[in-house]
């Protein structure tokens, strides 16, 4: 009896054991990483990277002004594209559908696209944006991540306003307000916080994003603001210049590694801080 | 008096008419943000069946010349415009399998140690550290994975591997040939460590749908910890842990940067793991800014719409078996 009792103890004592193991390999990943990035990434940093346009091959010195730019540009433009798309889907499965059928099949749809293979978005822009026109341009770039902000905010803006308790609306309806105005100004109000992380969150994926610019709006070794010509981006940059055989270049590549998961990350720690607070309260 | 009396009866009109108008302007308005939202519910709809559409078109012309042996074809000669997608699919199914048995059990062991053994107030920080792995870009994967893992791997593990298993049948087969450091097992590698935080934090979540009396049921009459993991919390989640271990093999299926940099990019199937292989979307990634003639884009088009029919109905058959479990916690 004692005997079986000690085998049942040890046998979990071991998996127990196990499982924090495995705790400890997720963390060691992280900071193997994040190590890495900053050893690498770290010594290059200077005023040089955000002032300096990107060097020809094989030689010293230049920056990243350019690809930094660019990003900036097209994911800008890019959240404003499909962001209010994705906020009125949602609100439309939220406050209105919400048990419709349109909605159920909107809603698989949706969460499908929230993790279909980005190449695949790529390939679907360079289709229909890339081949009419003729050209690689930063407007193909910005829509192919339109297309990936979309899923994430209709997920979060359905998310944050199922939160919203039903009697905010009643009240706001028992006073007279037409049920759009109570969606616009009690109900988005209410759940502004939620709203705003799903919007940091849409914005932390896909400034990380390169397989879909590869092929909408390529690269650019110069300065241009032209949204009508290929145009760098920060991930296209850091892709092309990992795998060319130049130092400098690769150099280069570690420096905008770390400083889009510098910004990428401190975007999904604000979205989750603001988050917390929002299911908290 | 005559005049105010009149007034008096004149402002109930005025004002029932301005009511009226702003009665009227409410509905306008409602009924357009009726139509805007909804339009832009069925405008999700219409992009999934537009990526459908573009792809199979886009695909057409290589379909067409090949049929159905692109699927089999090993064949990828851009000189000859001869293309076959059975390398890419090999690659792409063997890493997300291999990715997917590394990944499972060490992601099973994070959701248990975060929902059973981990002190409360270390829950929050070290369930959000795990989490951050799923934020880094996969680009920073990849390189990470070139100029750091790789190199590791190839210097220790590999001829360690090579050396352990030379005098066994079967798996001499599996670690053979040089020790490159880049190939399919380091790809598998960095894709398991990818997917992790999204198998641990699935299956947290899952496990947290277990009402806590049936687990104290079990401790009182005496379980051990291993015994309530294994014989309650496992049953009584398992649709939902199938569903969560789905939804990561739809992403390591689809991911392209990470695996790009360190696949070794070879339309070959080599029977040892260690070799260089290929996956569609690193094929894809790698070759269609350079693809020439009409074929060679549309070979690679083709493999797009081969990879997103894949994750497709992976995805699909995850998301079904996750609304159960999410039902199963409403309740």
């Amino acid at each position: 009896m004692s005997s079986l009792q000690a085998v049942r103890k040890t046998r979990s004592a071991i998996a127990m054991g196990l499982c924090y193991a495995s705790t400890g390999v997720g963390l060691l990943a992280l900071a193997l990483i994040l190590g890495a990035l900053l050893w690498n990434g770290f010594s290059g940093l200077s005023p040089d990277v955000f002032t300096k346009m990107t060097p020809p091959p094989g030689t010293s010195g230049g920056g990243l002004l350019n690809p930094i730019m660019g990003s900036l540009i097209m994911t800008f433009l890019g959240v404003m594209i499909g962001a209010p798309l994705g906020l009125f889907a949602g609100t439309y499965m939220a406050e209105y559908g919400r048990n419709s059928k349109l909605a159920m099949v909107v809603r698989f749809i949706n969460d499908v696209l929230l993790s279909a293979p980005s190449i695949v978005i790529g390939l679907f822009v360079y289709e229909i944006a890339v081949v009419p026109l003729g050209h690689f341009s930063a407007l193909a770039g910005a829509i192919s991540l339109a297309l990936l902000v979309v899923p994430v905010v209709v997920r979060t803006t359905e998310d944050m306003l199922n939160l919203v308790p039903g009697t905010l609306r009643e009240a706001a309806s028992a006073l007279g307000l037409p049920r759009s105005l109570v969606i616009r100004h009690v109900a988005y109000k209410a759940a502004r916080a939620g709203l705003i992380t799903g919007l940091l969150l849409a914005i932390a994926r896909i400034s990380g994003e390169t397989a879909p610019l590869l092929f909408t709006s390529l690269n650019n070794q110069f300065w241009s603001t032209n949204l009508n010509a290929p145009m760098a981006s920060l991930p296209v940059v850091i892709f092309q210049f990992a795998l060319s055989p130049y130092k400098e270049w690769q150099a280069l590549a570690w420096v905008g590694a770390l400083t889009i998961t510098v910004a990428v990350l401190a975007l999904s720690i604000t979205a989750r801080v603001l988050g917390a607070q929002r299911t908290s309260s | 008096m005559a005049e105010a009396a009149l007034s008096s009866v004149a402002k109930p009109a005025a004002q029932s008419e301005i009511r009226e108008k702003v009665l009227r302007r409410f509905e306008l308005g409602d009924q357009a943000f009726h139509v805007l939202t909804k339009s832009s519910a069925i405008a999700v709809l219409i992009l999934l069946g537009g990526v459908i559409l573009s792809l199979v078109q886009g695909s057409l012309p290589a379909l067409s010349k090949f049929g159905f042996g692109f699927l089999t074809s090993d064949a990828w000669n851009p000189v000859t415009e001869n293309f076959g997608a059975a390398p890419a699919v090999y690659g792409t199914l063997v890493t997300s399998i291999i990715a997917l048995a590394i990944a499972v059990p060490i992601g099973f062991g994070i959701a248990i140690f975060l929902t059973e053994l981990c002190p409360y107030k270390l829950r929050r920080p070290i369930g959000i550290a795990v989490e951050l792995l799923a934020g880094i870009p996969s680009i920073i994967y990849g390189i990470w994975g070139m100029f750091i893992f790789a190199p590791f791997l190839q210097a220790t593990v590999q001829p360690a591997l090579i050396g352990a298993f030379a005098d066994v049948p079967l798996l001499n087969q599996l670690f053979a040939g040089p020790p490159y450091g880049i190939g399919i097992l380091t790809a598998s590698i960095i894709l398991a460590i990818m997917i992790l935080p999204l198998i641990s934090s699935i299956s947290r979540d899952v496990f947290d749908t277990v009402p806590p009396v049936l687990k104290e049921a079990a401790y009182g009459v005496g379980c051990t910890r291993w015994e309530v993991m294994r014989s309650i919390v496992a049953p009584y989640t398992g649709i939902g842990l199938v569903g969560g271990v789905m939804l990561a093999l739809g992403r390591a299926l689809g991911e392209t940067m990470a695996v790009t940099f360190v696949i070794g990019n070879a339309h070959k199937i080599h029977a040892s793991i260690l070799g260089p292989g290929t996956t569609i979307s690193a094929t894809i990634a790698n070759e269609f800014t350079e693809a020439t003639g009409d074929i060679y884009t549309s070979s690679l088009i083709a493999l797009g719409l081969l990879l997103f029919v894949i994750t497709f109905v992976v995805l699909a058959i995850s998301r079904l078996l996750l609304m159960r479990i999410e039902g199963k916690g409403a309740r």
